[in-house]
């Protein structure tokens, strides 16, 4: 079992590093995103959003909802510290029944 | 809380001066991020360090910046409520989940009123990582205390 998640997971990550060749350079302004998507960020943000500030016009008004969510990874990021950290025994097994392993 | 100040009588007065002016320096950071670099997490991180650091100047004398573990798990979904919030206002406004020109608050200008999104969501995202940088503080500090060394 061991041996065949070393071998998949070996498989994989070649895969995805042979795949790195086909992506676009940096910087190259022919690429797909330099393209499409941009450009009109770039020449839109301030009349769209009214902030002059592309990043947060970006961030808190075209991408909201991927904001949106990262706050709640980042408050369930804490939640679970704190549950690991305290002393507390909630959301914990019991520990009589640690025999499962 | 954490029983002893963490420095000498030096690093106390030192870094005692440091603090109000990293909360004020916060909450420039939060309302001008906007317009310049910064905005929510930015000034959640810089307004979290501020209540770390009276707290570890303070000791177990912080009685203003006390925020008890259970209150700041609540605080940090409040955050986070805040922000969906405003999501949930911009729907009662008629408009589509997020799009802050449906605010259901009339400005003249539409700028106005995205102004006033970016900075509702801004806020929420300050509260919560401010009070999740505290949360961690706090269940780090609670364990240390426990049997008298961190682990």
């Amino acid at each position: 079992m061991r041996g065949f998640v070393i071998t998949v997971l070996a498989l994989l990550t070649g895969l995805f590093c042979s795949s790195v060749i086909f992506l676009p350079e940096i910087g190259d302004p022919n690429s797909a995103p330099n393209q499409h998507i941009t450009p009109v960020y770039i020449s839109q943000s301030e009349i769209d959003t009214g902030s002059p500030n592309i990043v947060t016009g970006t961030l808190a008004d075209y991408r909201g909802f991927d904001t949106m969510w990262e706050t709640t990874v980042m408050y369930l990021s804490g939640l679970t510290a704190a549950l690991i950290l305290s002393k507390s025994t909630m959301g914990r097994r019991p520990e009589k029944e640690d025999d499962y392993e | 809380m954490m029983k002893d100040p963490f420095g000498g009588i030096l690093l106390n007065i030192a870094f005692r001066v440091l603090v109000p002016f990293t909360l004020v320096y916060a909450v420039y950071v939060l309302v001008l991020g906007e317009t310049s670099p910064g905005g929510g997490f930015q000034a959640g991180v810089v307004m979290g360090f501020g209540i770390v650091l009276a707290r570890l100047i303070l000791g177990e004398r912080a009685t203003i910046f006390n925020i008890q573990m259970k209150n700041s798990l609540v605080l940090a979904g409040c955050g986070t409520f805040i922000y969906t919030l405003a999501g949930w206002l911009t729907l009662f406004g008629g408009g589509k989940f997020l799009d802050y020109s449906f605010m259901p608050v009339h400005m003249e200008p539409a700028h106005e009123m995205h102004a006033l999104g970016i900075l509702m969501i801004e806020i929420g995202v300050t509260i919560c990582v401010m009070m999740t940088i505290l949360n961690i503080m706090d269940a780090v500090v609670e364990r240390s205390d426990d049997d008298g060394r961190a682990e």
